[in-house]
């Protein structure tokens, strides 16, 4: 892949220069090796059970049930769908794009659509368990605390300004 | 503590998937293993720039730029970098942890945190073309917004 000959690149620079360091400032080109271990080792504690909880979400969780689950519902429970279902999928925010259009023209409302895709961008199990790792348990669920009456304020504002839109009288 | 916990539950939910359905189990672990395989050497390079970062950059420049006296200014900055790139939250969940350890505000780092998942200007185009211009240019605004706030709202808590 090219994405990968990119990287691959990129960390030949980096070892280039890091002889480059150790060879002008021995302590200091050890340091950069020995901080990238301990974060090395510290990544592959939690990345194993983060990627099976991946996959199985992955596999148990399609995007066809996804589908299903928001296009007719509406209301209140549109609303909790909209949450539940942005949160069990994976995947950066582009690939939740596709996912919101047809969930609109199964007939889920812009608005719903609109917390799927913040909830889908923001709020991810796995991820939040990544997060407790690396920022802190206290960070992580105040958060999240935080964020999910911001996407139910973002969802109000958004109505209240694109109310004569023209998508809104599509969707 | 929390490690073996993830561990426990990730062991104990793949089991019973693999009581139920030995052929879905399967599949998930490749997806698991595809996962890990595309972000591999991305990790690796990201782990090998903290090593930089953290031993090269002089001490107290982040604390300068986005510490606790950086004020609004180092929030800010830290919600238009979070907006712009484009980075796995796999990835800057440990940058942004090393950045807290290095006295980063907890304000700056949650706002760049919430702008990185919330806000997507280089997405912005493509949301567009599908939900149409007005609602990606609102979404993303109030978003950047919010993300403010919210972490206005956790400095104040976390001290």
């Amino acid at each position: 892949m090219r994405e990968n000959r990119v990287v691959l690149g990129f960390l030949f620079l980096l070892a280039l220069a890091n002889v480059c360091l150790y060879i002008l400032n021995r302590e200091k080109g050890l340091a950069v090796l020995l901080t990238g271990k301990n974060y090395l080792l510290e990544m592959l504690s939690i990345l194993p059970p983060i990627l099976i909880l991946v996959g199985l979400f992955e596999v148990w969780v399609p995007k066809t049930v996804i589908e299903r689950a928001m296009g007719q519902s509406s209301g209140f429970k549109g609303i909790l769908a909209s949450y539940f279902v942005g949160t069990a999928a994976m995947g950066p925010l582009y690939v939740a794009f596709p996912i919101g259009l047809s969930l609109l023209r199964k007939g889920a409302s812009l608005f719903n659509v609109s917390i799927f895709l913040c909830v889908w961008a923001s709020i991810k199990i796995p991820m939040i368990l990544f997060e407790v790792k690396f920022l802190g348990a206290d960070f992580a669920f105040l958060r999240l605390a935080l964020t999910i009456p911001g996407i139910m304020a973002i969802r109000w504002i958004l109505n209240l300004v694109l109310k004569r839109s023209r998508l809104y009288e599509e969707a | 503590m929390f490690v073996l916990i993830i561990w426990l539950l990730a062991g104990a939910l793949l089991c019973l998937s693999l009581f139920k359905d030995r052929e879905k189990t399967a599949r998930s672990l490749r997806v698991a293993w595809k996962f890990f395989c595309s972000m591999a050497l991305l990790v690796l390079l990201t782990i090998w720039s903290i090593g930089f970062l953290l031993s090269l950059l002089p001490p107290g420049l982040i604390s300068r730029v986005i510490g606790q006296d950086s004020g609004l200014k180092g929030v800010v900055l830290a919600a238009l970098f979070g907006s712009v790139v484009l980075i796995q939250a796999f990835i800057a969940f440990p940058l942004a942890g090393s950045f807290l350890r290095q006295s980063a505000s907890v304000t700056a780092i949650a706002a760049f945190v919430t702008t990185l998942v919330m806000v997507g200007v280089l997405t912005a185009p493509l949301e567009a073309k599908f939900f149409g211009k007005r609602f990606a240019l609102w979404r993303n605004s109030l978003s950047f917004i919010f993300a403010v706030v919210i972490a206005l709202l956790m400095g104040v808590v976390l001290r």
